[in-house]
């Protein structure tokens, strides 16, 4: 083998060469190399190392650790994940609802209507619905107050027992004012209390009292009462000025009532005529099938021809009225035909005209047949004299003691000023406020109520008919319920309120019905149903008389006198009571459509004539408003809204809108909410108002289709004709989608619906809807899923009014889906609208691209933004969240999406089981959902009615939202 | 001599090959001039303003501007169009007339690729940061990723747009830039610095200006221009369907892709036109860019408009003809006598009337009733696309969301920063590139000197 060599030395000795010069000249290399590098393959070793390590130990510390731990014990009816329903009762601001708390993880986080409770019928309203989040509400007592400063209960227990043993042993008065209190444990536990203290009285007191119908009834019938109309039973229905679809008395179940009695489905179905006489338009007025604007004055006079109408026409003795400004020839022919099946009600507080209604429904056989006089409506026992009375005493000092529950007389009062000066002066004032109010900041004590969603309590709305409330989540903060103090105060050490409610039930309650044997069982019962009817009705019904009737007659006398002014409450915020609910402040007025604030409603004519528009300023008495142009005010009235100009109310309500309650006056002993001879001027100033729809015409496009009730009796497809058109020319390329499971579909009765904007609501709170605040509103961001649209159409002098909810429409072809870059927005399976909130990266091209624009977008991060401060900037506002609902961050689209959840348990799912939040509690009954697929459901038997069509059907968008043709009863 | 009986001399003032070079090099080479620091500085001054509204509709979000649940586009589409279709010209430019053997297009066709290319830039800003979180941009790539088999949605305009301007980009890039390959060589060798050499030298990708590379940069420039002719049609074909495509009213139109196509072209004529009267006014390039090609311009831009009017009245004829009364509300009642009345207006007059002064040579000769004009039609299309986008969308189907849609300062800001930008750009064009194709020029020239001249040029 050739042998080969590089040197003599490796020649010599080949292994010592290896061992020592290759060594060495690699050494050499290598320090070379290192000196030319500046470091070496450890350092990069090092160094690489220790910046991994940094990194990892830098990228793992930034993420704070969240621990959630399981139950130990895990309670029965919990499972993570799942909802909790448990019955419960609202009543608040005199509005009652059987309601059902849905309650996750411990958090109620959203109210749903009862279908068990003969009152509501699983209807609730916005405020209602909205209710949930006065329970997160920052405005909140957190601890109980002593002038003002965080006390506890121990001080306030041992100063107050103290004051009222000493005011009982001077004998000096203490008033224990509440609002109108309907439950029947609560009443018990007042009377202990006033027995034990002699010198105590309670008086009830409303800001929006019934006054005018007690008092009339007390005449009538020798007992103050509101009686139960029965709107589903009436043929005609003539309302004066009674909102009784959107606030007046017992509107929910009125509205139920309505809409049973004008529901046309099937051939042979029947439909009430509705007259309204009123001055702003309301949502009743604009349901009403003949509305005819009128001035407040002349309401007396109207009535009281009415009167005299119905008696020419039987042939009795006529009085002497003043001629009344409308012929109403047509309305007297109606209601004598429906005698025993017409319904006449006014709204006004004025007893002479609450006589004169009486007068007339009893003329025509109403009694016992649409106004029902056995049972009782309770929820308005306020009367308005005797808290007249109360502020003299006050004032001159017989009352020395003021306990305030529920009331806020410093707002809603118009002597609202010296009210809070007189309290200030008193010995003791107590308020038992929840949240911060005018009244409590004028209180010398505070001690906080809790929730009603964390308390215990019961009520009997109507005669005969019990509800209970049971606290959903255990008490927020170092509240106690008002029953609990009075109780401890009187000195009468006596159990928690839940066992005097127990107690009260098993007691009173469990005799009225046969089917429990064991009082247990029967609490255990009714506190699951939320309700109980009595079996036992215990009244019968009274007899009218004609007493004070004649009198009534003669007082009707017709003053007017310049302008008029009529103070009315709110779809939104009704009177006031919460205030400080952005959900409700956010809701667009259901007539006006704007929200953020109350304005003056004006007359067109009169606008036109004096270059008034919408958004202009006028003082109405002083008071600066900003107008809004309404269609259908009658002319020479303005219409403002009550419940606003909270001056103390939390960060929400302060100083939104103007207070109107210190122009409402007391006449006659009852509070006047209309007044005449008002001063109206013109500035030249503008105020921006979040108006959210700003185009009131459909200009002759088919998007609210009608007919009159007469056209649907011969042809049940009237006013729908299109229909048939669009079917015929109905020509696509591809092959329609094919569902072979669920196609879920919703319906929308347009004759149903009210537009009291339950449905806005309560799909807030079901999916997370934030609120944007008066600003973006006007900038048409306005978040909600569903809007409901309102279109005029005829004279603007008194147009008829079309209400439209308008959501998703889900649509099987659908324009939004198409155009999605990322493919953000698929559709289900089950013929759903979905959207992947992760993957939209916001081109808002589906916004474009729905013809319906229903599409929404997150402009702003609306959640823990300072910029909105409003329900989600704090902690304890987020706890309304529904965890089952993604939160859309900023840049994010989402739809109307409904929810099918309750298809588990691995069986078919039962038609009318899958409601989504907006179906649930609509009061009108107006919205039906349900699967497609199948054929007996309610769904498909709407979507088949010849009064269906689809939004914008020419579209070929193929919604899964059908409306029903709008059918008036309009007089032929 | 190469002297066509309609068209007189390419270049004026009898210039030699050198003389040619020297002259177009001039700005490269000469001191940098005041004026052009001044302009810098506020075109700077523009962008910055434009760079504090993005900071803010960033980090405030898209409420920031105008727009809203009807009007969900509103001036950041409008002047992505607008920039878009100005970015037309240059390609259009180059692709067209030579197709179309034009030779007069070789003096214009760098300034116009170099618009395009700082327009598609400026254009691109806008579908980027009107989205509501460009942060997640990237996911309208169809890129393999772990999200399941999530992948774009090929059916959807946006996405189509999106390919179609990033090809449209790249290619024209890359077409203007490679164009300038012996020109940078020329700078190179003219340079006088060292450094100036070197960046110049690394431009020019070490082109010596041998046969063989000659005959690949032909090569390179037939295959680019072949893609860009296709892509000069797609792209705004393609950008017409995003309205096209969909189902709003005024929007759903079969006419829209050659109606934009069209329209693009004009935009970006009537901008070149704007550009080329400046540079000839800065850089007295007039042997150059003669009046007659100022004239040839005019010209197509008569022809041009006379399409735009028929396309506007063929489309109203349609709305009449469909007898939808959607789209007779919007084309009669919104825009002709509505409340839109003046931006329609504006369009028409615009874009069909006033170039028809070009019928007049008085008035394509005079320079300034040139640069009025084409100012006007850059602000009817500017007006075009507010038209079609905002009437639209503001007055469609359902009269409840009828809403008015006015922008932000926010969104002004935005579009003042583009223009900024695109100033920026051409100022920077105009003192570091040559602003005529030397090379190309010069093919021109040889056919434009009479025989004698040209041997006696070559003593010179």
């Amino acid at each position: 083998m050739t042998k080969y060599w590089r040197s003599i030395e490796e020649f010599k000795d080949p292994v010592l060469f290896q061992n020592t010069e290759i060594k060495l000249e690699v050494n050499a290399k290598r320090e070379l190399m290192q000196q030319q590098s500046g470091s070496s393959r450890r350092d990069f070793l090092k160094t690489f190392g220790f910046s991994v390590a940094a990194a990892a130990v830098v990228a793992s510390c930034s993420k704070p650790v969240n621990k959630a731990i399981p139950f130990l014990i895990k309670p029965e009816e919990i499972t993570p994940g799942q909802a909790n329903y448990y019955a419960s009762s609202y009543f608040e601001g005199n509005e009652y609802c059987s309601i059902l708390v849905k309650v996750r993880d411990g958090r109620p986080i959203k109210v749903e209507g009862n279908n068990l409770s003969p009152v509501s019928q699983q209807g609730t309203s916005a405020r209602v619905q909205a209710s949930i989040l006065n329970l997160y509400d920052d405005a909140r007592f957190k601890t109980p107050l002593k002038r003002g400063e965080p006390t506890n209960w121990q001080e306030v227990d041992g100063y107050i027992t103290n004051k009222l043993g000493q005011l009982k042993r001077e004998n000096k008065k203490v008033v224990l004012l509440t609002s109108t209190i309907i439950s029947p444990s609560t009443k018990s536990v007042i009377n202990r209390f006033l027995t034990e203290n002699p010198n105590a009285e309670w008086l009830q007191y409303d800001a929006v009292s019934a006054s005018g119908i007690l008092k009339a009834n007390q005449l009538s019938f020798g007992k103050a009462f509101v009686p139960d109309y029965r709107f589903e039973k009436a043929k005609v229905i003539v309302s004066f000025g009674a909102d009784f679809l959107g606030t007046w008395l017992s509107n929910v179940e009125y509205t139920k009532g309505y809409s049973e009695g004008r529901k046309l489905l099937g051939a042979g179905d029947q439909m009430s005529r509705h007259y309204q006489f009123e001055s702003g338009m309301t949502i009743t007025g604009s349901n009403a099938d003949v509305r005819i604007p009128v001035k407040p004055s002349e309401e007396g006079v109207l009535v009281a021809s009415l009167y005299n109408e119905i008696l020419k026409s039987k042939g009795l003795a006529t009085f002497q009225v003043p001629a009344s400004s409308v012929d109403l020839s047509g309305l007297v022919a109606d209601l004598l035909e429906n005698e025993g099946k017409s319904l006449v009600v006014s709204g006004s507080n004025d007893v002479n005209i609450q006589l004169i209604v009486n007068g007339i429904n009893n003329l025509l056989g109403n009694f016992g047949n649409t106004v029902l006089t056995a049972k009782t409506l309770n929820t308005h026992q306020g009367i308005d004299a005797e808290f007249e009375t109360l502020i003299s005493e006050i004032k001159n000092k017989t009352v020395a003691g003021l306990l305030c529950w529920g009331v806020n007389p410093v707002y809603n009062h118009p002597a609202g000023q010296e009210i809070k000066q007189a309290v200030e002066g008193l010995e003791l004032s107590v308020s038992f406020a929840e949240r911060i109010d005018e009244t409590a900041a004028a209180c010398h004590w505070v001690c906080p109520a809790p929730n009603y969603l964390e308390a215990w309590d019961d009520a009997e709305p109507k005669t005969g008919s019990y509800s209970l409330a049971q606290p959903a989540i255990s008490k927020l903060f170092d509240s106690r319920q008002v029953q609990e103090s009075l109780l401890k105060w009187g000195g009468l050490e006596a159990p928690d309120f839940y066992t005097t409610v127990r107690n009260y039930w098993i007691e009173s309650l469990f005799s009225q019905q046969t089917e429990f044997t064991d009082g247990k069982l029967f609490w255990n019962h009714s506190l699951q149903r939320g309700t109980f009817e009595s079996a036992i009705l215990k009244e019968a019904e009274l007899n009218y008389t004609q007493s004070g009737l004649s009198d009534a007659i003669i007082q009707i006398k017709p003053s007017s006198d310049g302008w008029e002014i009529v103070l009315y409450e709110s779809v939104a915020l009704s009177n006031g009571n919460a205030g400080n609910n952005p959900w409700l402040h956010e809701l667009p007025d259901p007539v006006a459509k704007v929200s953020w604030d109350n304005f003056a409603s004006v007359p067109v004519k009169w606008a036109g004539e004096n270059g008034i528009q919408n958004e202009s300023v006028i003082t109405v008495n002083g008071i600066e408003l900003p107008v809004v142009v309404q269609p259908g005010q009658a002319a020479g009235t303005i219409s403002v809204a009550l419940g606003y100009g909270r001056e103390i109310a939390g960060k929400v309500g302060e100083g939104v809108g103007k207070n109107m309650f210190p122009l409402s006056t007391i006449e006659n002993g009852t509070r006047k909410f209309w007044l005449s001879g008002a001063q109206v001027q013109k500035t030249s100033k503008t105020y921006q108002l979040a108006i959210s729809q700003t185009h009131h015409s459909m200009e002759g496009r088919p998007i609210v289709r009608e007919t009159s009730f007469n056209e649907w009796k011969l042809n049940p497809a009237a006013g729908n004709e299109l229909k048939e058109v669009h079917e015929k020319n109905k020509v696509t390329l591809y092959p329609e989608m094919e569902f072979k499971g669920h196609h879920w579909g919703m319906a929308v009765d347009l004759s149903s619906c009210t537009g009291c904007s339950n449905c806005s609501v309560s799909c807030q709170a079901e999916n997370n809807i934030p609120v944007i605040g008066r600003e973006q509103v006007r900038n048409r961001r306005i978040m909600h899923w569903i809007r409901i649209d309102r279109y005029y159409s005829n004279h603007a002098e008194n147009p008829e009014v079309f209400h439209q909810p308008v959501m998703c429409q889900h649509c099987d072809n659908a324009p939004c889906e198409n155009v999605c870059p990322v493919s953000a927005t698929p559709h289900s399976d089950e013929g759903l609208n979905q959207i992947a909130y992760n993957r939209c990266v916001g081109t808002k091209y589906c916004i474009n691209n729905c013809p319906y624009k229903v599409r929404r977008f997150n402009w702003f991060k609306y959640v823990n933004n300072d910029e909105f401060d409003f329900a989600s900037n704090s902690e304890l506002g987020r706890l309304v969240l529904n965890p089952d609902v993604t939160i859309r961050s900023r840049g994010v689209q989402r739809i109307q999406e409904k929810k099918t959840e309750a298809k588990v348990a691995g069986r078919k799912i039962e038609d009318g089981e899958v409601q989504p939040a907006c179906v649930q509690s609509c009061p009108a009954s107006a919205l039906v959902f349900g699967d497609m697929n199948n054929p007996e459901s309610k769904i498909s038997k709407y979507l088949k009615n010849e009064r269906n069509y689809h939004l914008l059907e020419e579209l070929h968008t193929l919604p899964s939202v059908g409306y029903l043709v709008k059918v008036r009863n309009k007089k032929a | 001599m190469y002297n066509s009986a309609v068209r007189g001399r390419l270049i004026e003032g009898d210039k030699s090959l050198g003389q040619i070079s020297h002259e177009i090099l001039a700005p490269v080479h000469a001191k940098t001039p005041g004026w052009w620091y001044f302009a810098l500085l506020t075109a700077l001054g523009m962008l910055g303003f434009g760079a504090f509204a993005i900071y803010i509709t960033l980090s405030e979000g898209l409420g920031a501007w105008g727009i809203n649940n009807s009007v969900a586009w509103g001036w950041d589409i409008i002047n992505f169009v607008w920039w878009i279709g100005i970015g037309h010209a240059g390609t259009a430019f180059s692709i067209f007339l030579l197709i179309l053997r034009q030779k007069w297009r070789t003096a214009i066709n760098r300034a116009a690729e170099a618009m395009t290319v700082v327009a598609v830039l400026a254009a691109s800003l806008f579908p980027l940061l009107h989205m509501g979180r460009p942060w997640l941009f990237f996911y309208i790539f169809p890129y393999p990723n772990t999200r399941g088999p999530l992948w774009v949605n090929f059916n959807s305009p946006l996405f189509w747009d999106f390919m179609a301007i990033s090809a449209y980009l790249l290619i024209s890039a890359s077409f203007w830039y490679f164009g300038m390959l012996p020109d940078f060589a020329t700078i190179r060798d003219t340079a006088k610095s060292k450094i100036k050499k070197a960046v110049y030298g690394i431009m020019a990708f070490g082109w010596t200006g041998s046969s063989r590379e000659w005959l690949r940069f032909e090569g390179l420039s037939f295959v680019l221009g072949g893609i860009a002719a296709v892509l000069v049609v797609s792209v705004h074909s393609i950008v017409s369907t995003d309205f096209a495509v969909s189902v709003e009213v005024g929007w759903h139109t079969t006419i829209f892709p050659p109606y934009f196509v069209v329209g693009a072209i004009f935009s970006g004529f009537a901008m070149v036109l704007t550009l080329v009267v400046i540079m000839r006014g800065l850089y007295k390039m007039n042997d150059f860019i003669t009046d007659s090609h100022i004239d040839a311009v005019c010209r197509v831009l008569i022809f041009i408009s006379l399409i735009m009017a028929t396309a506007y009245l063929t489309e109203i004829f349609v709305a009449w003809y469909s007898g939808s009364p959607y789209e007779i509300y919007m084309f009669f009642q919104n825009r002709i006598f509505g409340d839109y009345a003046f931006q329609f207006w504006a369009m028409f007059v615009s874009n069909a009337l006033v170039p028809q002064l070009f019928w007049f040579k008085k008035m394509r000769r005079n320079i300034w009733v040139v640069f009025i004009v084409s100012i006007i039609i850059n602000i009817g299309m500017w007006f075009e696309r507010y038209n079609i986008i905002v009437t639209s969308l503001s007055r469609d189907y359902l009269p409840s969301s009828w809403v008015s849609y006015s922008p932000t300062w926010v969104e002004v800001g935005f579009f003042v920063g583009t223009i900024g930008l695109f100033i920026t750009g051409i100022l920077l064009f105009f003192r570091f590139i040559p602003m005529i194709a030397i090379s190309e020029l010069k093919s021109v020239a040889k056919f434009d000197k009479p025989r004698n001249e040209f041997k006696h040029a070559k003593h010179e």
